[in-house]
C-alpha cells in the first residue's frame, strides 16, 4: 500500500531583542560566562514580578508579517507548569490561550504554500549540561524571548520540511528578528509526522521528532520517520503516539516518552501580566518596517538575477539587502529613475526592473550578484565580511569601472576583494584600481599613438607584412606588442580594433 | 504617629520601641529584631536634623515589616521553612518607598508560612498570641503586625491581604487595617501569594496614619505592570485605566474582560448625606450576635450624623468563597513551584537524584497548609478539570465583580463584619480547615473584586474582645474611605 506522510513543524525562534523577554538584562550572552546574564526575575526569586519587553512585542509583529500572519490586536500570556532546574518559576510564561500572531502562510521557493496555524511569544527555558553525577544550570538563556511558529499539517515529503524551516529561516532572518545562528541553537524545530494510506481522509498517528537544529537533520528525520513508520504499518502493528529524539551520528531517531504519560502541564492565565492591546495604528506602523522578503526578491529580480544565483543570495539577507541599496542609489544612474511599479502594500514596495530600466542597471547588479557568490562567499572570511559590506557606492562605482572596460574581469575580482581588506577598505573603488595600477587603457587618441608607436618599430614591420597578406593570427602578436608598451594598461580588444583599422 | 524632630529623637522613637519590642517577646510576633540597623538608621535621621537637613514625612518612625516584604534586613522567610536562610538582594518597592521618607524598621514580623492562613498558627515559628487575650489567636495572615500595632509597639506595620489578611488580625486586636484597590500599591518585591488578589497593606492607630501612608507607598511602578495610575494623591482622577490592570488578572471570564466605567469611579463624599449599604445577607446567625449589635450601633450614628442607611442584596456574594478557594490556591500553587530547593532557602539532604531533591525539600520546607493549598490549586488546574473549577470560578469572580458595581450605584460604601466572630482561641480551629476557611467568607469577596476595605475599630465584646467592622468603597475610593471612616469614630 502507498501511505502519504502529513507534517507539522513547530519553530522555535529566539528573538535577538536587547534585553530579555521580562526583565531588563543583556539577551545576547553570547561568549559571556555562564549565568552572568541573569536578572533577580528571571532567577526567579521571591516577589519578582515579569514586565513586558516592548522590542519583543514589535519583534513578533515583524515575523508574524514575514509570514504573512494576522497580528492579533488582544493577546495574552499564560503560565506553563513543570518543574525542572531549567525553569526557575517552576512555569514557562507563554501564550497559550491567546497569541499574539494568527493564521498566514510561508510560501516556499517552489511556489507551495505552507499554512501557519499561529505563532505565540514565550520565554526560553535555562541550559543544563549533565555530568556523570552531577550537572550544572547556566540560566543565561532563561527568558530569552522566542516566538514558537505553529504549521498546519500542510507538508507532505521530506524535501518540502526542509524547504519550509529553511524559507522559515531566512524570513526571520530577513525580518532581523533573530541571529538565525542555528550551530548555537537560535532556531529549533520539532517536527510531527503521521502516515496515512493514499486517499484516505483521516490522518494516522503521529511521532513527533523533538528539537532538530538544522535543515539537514529536519530532511533526514522526517525521511527516516516515514521509512520506519511505513515499515511498522506494512507489519500490520500500529504507530505509537510518541517524542522521539533524533541522533544524527546514527541517522535515527527513537522513542522518548510516549504521550500516555506526558506531563500535566496545568495551564493557567498569567496573572502578573496585563494582556497585551494593539492599536491598528501601532500594528501598521510596526508593519511597515518589515524590509523585502525573499519572496519579494524572487519577483523583483525574476528577469535579471538567476535563479540559482539567487536562491544562493537569499541565505544572506546582508547581501540581498546591498544588492537593493545599490538598485535604489539613483543619483549613480542618471535619467534612470523610472516610475517603479509597486507589487506589495505599501510597506513592502519595490520596483521591478522593467524593459524602460536600463539595462546597465541589471548588468551591474548581475555583475555584483556574481561576485558576491563566486567570489566573497568562497573567501575564508565571508563570514566576517558579511556584517561589514562596502557601501553600495563603492559597488556601483565597481561595476561601473568594469563595465566601461575599464577594468579587466581579473582586476575587477582583485579590486572588490580590496573593497573588503583592511588595508584599502574605504578608499573606493576608483582608487583602489588606481593604487594597483590595472585601470585599463581606454583613451582611443593615447592608444592610437601607442599603436602608431609600435607599428613604426623595425621589428614589427614582418608581422604587419603577414597579416596584410592574410595571416590572421599574427594579429595576437602585434595586441601583444602594443600592450607591452602600455605597460599592461591598454584594453585588449581596443587596441585589436585599431590595429585592425590601421592595418586594413 | 510621633515622628522624629528636634526635641523627639530618631534614636529615642527606635530604642522604645525596641524595648518594647523585648518586652512583649512572649507575643512572639517578630521573626527578626534589626537592632542594629534601626539603630544605625535612627542616627543618621537625628544627624541630619541636627543639621537642618529636610527629613522625609516619616522620619524615625518606627514600624515593623510582615517577613514576606523583602529587604536586606534580616532574612525573608515568610515564617516558612522553605525560606529558612534566605536574605534578599533587592528591596520591595513599599519598603523603599517608606524608608525613603526615613520610617525605620525595628523588625520582621509573624505570619502563617506564605500568608496562608487566617491565625497565624501556621507558621513555622508557632503562633503569634492575640492582643487582648493571650490564649487566643492574634488573627492572620499578618497577626504579628496586627499585634505589634496594637500593643503600641511601632507607630504603624505593613501587611499583604489576599484573602483577607489584614482586616481580620485588624479587627482581631483592634487596629485600623487597610486592603486597599488591587494595584494601588506595588506588589514587587513582596513574597506572592496569589497574584490577582494579593494587595499590599497597613495597621495604624488611626485613620490620619493610614491617609499619610498611602500617599507615601501608593503609586503606578514599572516593576509589577498590574499597578494603577498614581490615583491616591491626585484630588479628582478624570481618568480611570482600571481595565488594565484589573482585567489582566487572568481569573477574570475571558470572554468579557472586565472594563470599569464611570460608575466604578469614587463617589465623591461632597454631599453631606452619605449613603451606607448593609448587607441583608451577611446579616443571620452564623454570624456573632454582638458583632451583629456593634454593626446595628454604627448605623444608628451614622444616621444621627444624618447619613442614609441602605439595605443591600448581594446575591453572588454566596459564591464568594468557593471562588475564592478555587482560585487563589491555582496561583499559590504556581507561585509556590519556584520553591524547589535548587537556588536559594532551604534544601533537603540526602537526596538521590532530582525528583527525590523537590520532594524532599518540598515536604519538609513547607507547612501542612501550604501542602493543602498546592494540592488544591493543582488539582484545580489540571487538565480535564480546568473548566470545570477554575474557568467556572472565574466567572463566579465575574459576577462578583458585577454585583459590587451593581452595589456602589445605589450606596457610596458597605459596611459589614470583618468576621463572623471575635478572636478564637488558639488551636479551636487548627484541625479544622473548613471552619478555618469559613472565617474568610466575609473578607474575600472584596479580593475577587478588587476594591478596598478599611477595618476600623468598633467596640469590644463584653468579655473584652476587639470587634472590628469593614468599610468598602468602590474601587479607587481608597481615600475617600479612609477619611469617611472618621465619621465613624467614637470615644470608647
Amino acid at each position: 500500500m502507498k501511505y502519504v506522510p502529513t507534517i507539522g513543524i513547530e519553530c522555535h525562534v529566539q528573538l535577538c531583542t536587547k534585553t530579555k523577554l521580562f526583565s531588563e538584562v543583556d539577551n545576547d550572552a553570547r561568549g559571556k560566562e555562564p549565568n552572568s546574564c541573569v536578572s533577580p526575575v528571571d532567577y526567579a526569586l521571591p516577589g519578582m514580578l515579569p514586565r513586558l519587553n516592548g522590542e519583543a512585542i514589535r519583534y513578533a509583529i515583524r515575523a508574524g508579517r514575514a509570514m504573512n500572519c494576522k497580528i492579533n490586536a488582544f493577546s495574552r500570556f499564560d503560565r506553563k507548569h513543570y518543574f525542572y532546574p531549567d525553569s526557575p518559576k517552576g512555569y514557562q510564561i507563554t501564550q497559550f490561550y491567546a497569541p499574539i500572531i494568527g493564521e498566514g502562510y510561508v510560501e516556499l521557493p517552489s511556489g507551495t504554500k505552507i499554512r501557519i496555524e499561529h505563532a505565540h511569544l514565550e520565554g526560553d527555558a535555562g541550559k543544563l549540561t549533565h555530568f556523570s553525577d552531577y550537572s550544572l544550570v547556566d540560566l543565561n538563556r532563561v527568558d530569552t524571548p522566542l516566538i514558537e511558529i505553529v504549521s498546519m499539517p500542510d507538508i507532505h515529503s521530506a524535501k518540502d520540511a526542509h524547504d519550509y524551516c529553511k524559507e522559515l529561516w531566512r524570513l526571520m532572518r530577513f525580518a532581523g528578528v533573530t541571529y538565525g545562528d542555528l550551530y548555537n541553537g537560535n532556531m529549533r524545530f520539532d517536527v510531527n509526522i503521521s502516515l496515512a494510506p493514499e486517499g484516505s481522509s483521516e490522518l494516522g498517528t503521529r511521532a513527533e521528532v523533538k528539537n532538530l537544529n538544522s535543515f539537514r537533520s529536519v530532511e533526514r528525520a522526517v525521511e527516516y520517520e516515514i521509512k520506519r513508520q511505513t515499515r511498522v504499518l506494512e507489519s500490520g502493528k500500529k504507530v505509537v503516539q510518541e517524542t522521539r529524539g533524533w541522533s544524527d551520528a546514527d541517522g535515527k531517531t527513537t522513542g522518548q516518552r510516549s504521550k500516555e504519560e506526558a506531563k500535566d502541564y496545568r495551564y493557567m492565565p498569567e496573572p502578573d501580566l496585563p494582556p497585551i492591546n494593539l492599536s491598528a495604528e501601532f500594528i501598521k506602523t510596526e508593519s511597515a518596517k518589515l524590509p523585502l522578503m525573499p519572496s519579494d526578491y524572487r519577483v523583483k529580480f525574476k528577469d535579471t538575477i538567476k535563479a540559482d544565483i539567487l536562491e544562493i543570495l537569499l541565505d544572506y539577507p546582508e547581501l540581498m539587502n546591498k544588492l537593493n541599496e545599490m538598485d535604489q542609489s539613483e543619483h549613480d544612474f542618471p535619467g534612470h529613475a523610472s516610475p517603479r511599479p509597486v507589487v506589495t502594500g505599501e510597506a513592502r514596495s519595490f520596483s521591478v526592473v522593467t524593459s524602460e530600466r536600463s539595462r546597465k542597471v541589471c548588468s551591474r547588479l548581475v555583475l555584483i550578484a556574481n561576485l558576491f557568490t563566486s567570489v566573497l562567499l568562497a573567501e575564508e572570511k565571508s563570514a566576517e565580511y558579511l556584517n561589514d559590506l562596502p557601501s553600495a557606492k563603492d559597488l556601483n562605482e565597481l561595476a561601473e569601472m568594469n563595465e566601461k572596460k575599464e577594468l579587466s574581469s581579473t582586476a575587477t575580482k582583485e579590486v572588490f576583494l580590496r573593497l573588503f581588506g583592511p588595508q584599502m577598505k574605504g578608499h573606493g573603488a576608483r582608487q583602489i584600481a588606481k593604487e594597483l595600477g590595472v585601470i585599463q587603457e581606454n583613451d582611443l587618441g593615447a592608444l592610437e599613438k601607442i599603436v602608431d608607436a609600435v607599428l613604426a618599430k623595425p621589428e614589427t614591420q614582418k608581422a604587419q607584412a603577414d597579416f596584410k597578406a592574410g595571416e590572421e593570427k599574427v594579429i595576437g602578436f602585434l595586441v601583444g606588442q602594443v600592450m607591452k608598451e602600455s605597460k599592461g594598461k591598454a584594453n585588449p580588444s581596443a587596441v585589436q580594433e585599431i590595429l585592425r583599422e590601421k592595418l586594413s | 504617629m510621633k515622628i522624629a524632630n528636634k526635641k523627639v529623637t530618631a534614636e529615642r522613637l527606635v530604642k522604645d520601641a525596641l524595648a518594647k519590642a523585648k518586652h512583649f517577646a512572649d507575643y512572639n510576633i517578630f521573626t527578626y529584631l534589626n537592632e542594629e540597623g534601626a539603630l544605625k538608621r535612627a542616627r543618621e535621621i537625628d544627624a541630619r536634623i541636627a543639621r537642618g537637613e529636610k527629613v522625609g514625612r516619616l522620619a524615625g518612625v518606627p514600624y515593623a515589616l510582615k517577613d514576606n516584604f523583602l529587604s536586606p534586613e534580616g532574612e525573608t522567610t515568610a515564617s516558612a521553612h522553605i525560606l529558612q536562610g534566605f536574605t534578599a538582594p533587592i528591596t520591595a518597592t513599599a519598603v523603599k518607598k517608606l524608608e525613603d521618607e526615613g520610617a525605620i524598621m525595628i523588625g520582621r514580623t509573624n505570619l502563617d508560612a506564605f500568608a496562608h492562613g487566617s491565625s497565624t498558627e501556621n507558621s513555622y515559628f508557632g503562633p503569634t498570641l492575640n492582643a487582648y487575650d493571650r490564649e487566643r489567636v492574634a488573627g492572620g495572615s499578618s497577626g504579628g503586625s496586627a499585634v505589634a500595632v496594637a500593643l503600641d509597639i511601632v507607630e504603624f506595620a505593613t501587611g499583604t491581604d489576599t484573602g483577607g489578611s489584614i482586616r481580620q488580625p485588624a479587627s482581631f486586636n483592634g487596629v485600623y487595617g487597610l486592603k486597599p484597590t488591587y494595584g494601588c500599591v506595588s506588589r514587587y518585591g513582596v513574597v506572592a501569594m496569589a497574584s490577582s488578589t494579593d494587595c499590599i497593606g497597613f495597621f495604624t492607630k488611626t485613620p490620619e496614619d493610614m491617609d499619610l501612608l498611602m500617599s507615601v507607598a501608593s503609586g503606578r511602578d514599572p516593576k509589577d505592570l498590574t499597578t494603577l495610575d498614581d490615583y491616591y494623591n491626585v484630588s479628582s482622577n478624570a481618568e480611570s485605566d482600571d481595565s488594565r490592570a484589573f482585567a489582566t488578572t487572568g481569573a477574570i471570564d475571558e470572554a468579557s474582560p472586565v472594563t470599569t466605567g464611570a460608575s466604578e469611579e469614587a463617589n465623591e463624599a461632597s454631599d453631606s448625606c452619605v449613603r451606607i449599604g448593609i448587607i441583608k445577607e451577611f446579616d443571620n446567625d452564623s454570624v456573632d450576635k454582638e458583632i451583629r449589635n456593634a454593626l446595628k450601633h454604627k448605623c444608628e450614628l451614622l444616621k444621627s450624623k444624618g447619613h442614609e442607611i441602605v439595605e443591600l442584596e448581594m446575591p453572588a456574594l454566596k459564591y464568594a468563597l468557593a471562588a475564592y478557594y478555587i482560585i487563589v490556591p491555582a496561583e499559590v500553587a504556581s507561585n509556590l513551584s519556584r520553591y524547589d530547593g535548587v537556588r536559594y532557602g532551604f534544601r533537603s539532604e540526602n537526596s538521590e537524584d532530582l525528583d527525590a531533591l523537590y520532594s524532599n525539600t518540598r515536604d519538609e520546607g513547607f507547612m501542612p497548609e501550604n501542602k493543602r493549598r498546592i494540592m488544591i490549586g493543582n488539582f484545580v488546574l489540571s487538565s480535564g478539570f480546568y473548566d470545570a473549577y477554575f474557568l467556572k470560578a472565574a466567572k463566579a469572580r465575574t459576577l462578583i465583580v458585577k454585583e459590587y458595581e451593581k452595589a456602589f450605584k445605589q450606596c457610596d460604601y458597605i459596611l459589614t463584619p470583618v468576621a463572623p466572630n471575635p478572636a478564637f482561641k488558639l488551636g479551636e480551629k487548627v484541625n479544622d480547615p473548613v471552619a478555618m476557611y469559613l472565617e474568610d467568607v466575609m473578607s474575600v469577596p472584596l479580593n475577587l473584586a478588587g476594591v478596598p476595605g478599611l477595618t476600623i475599630p468598633a467596640g469590644k465584646t463584653k468579655t473584652g474582645l476587639p470587634i472590628g467592622l469593614q468599610l468598602v468603597g468602590p474601587r479607587r475610593s481608597d481615600k475617600s474611605l479612609i477619611e469617611f471612616s472618621k465619621e465613624l469614630q467614637e470615644d470608647d
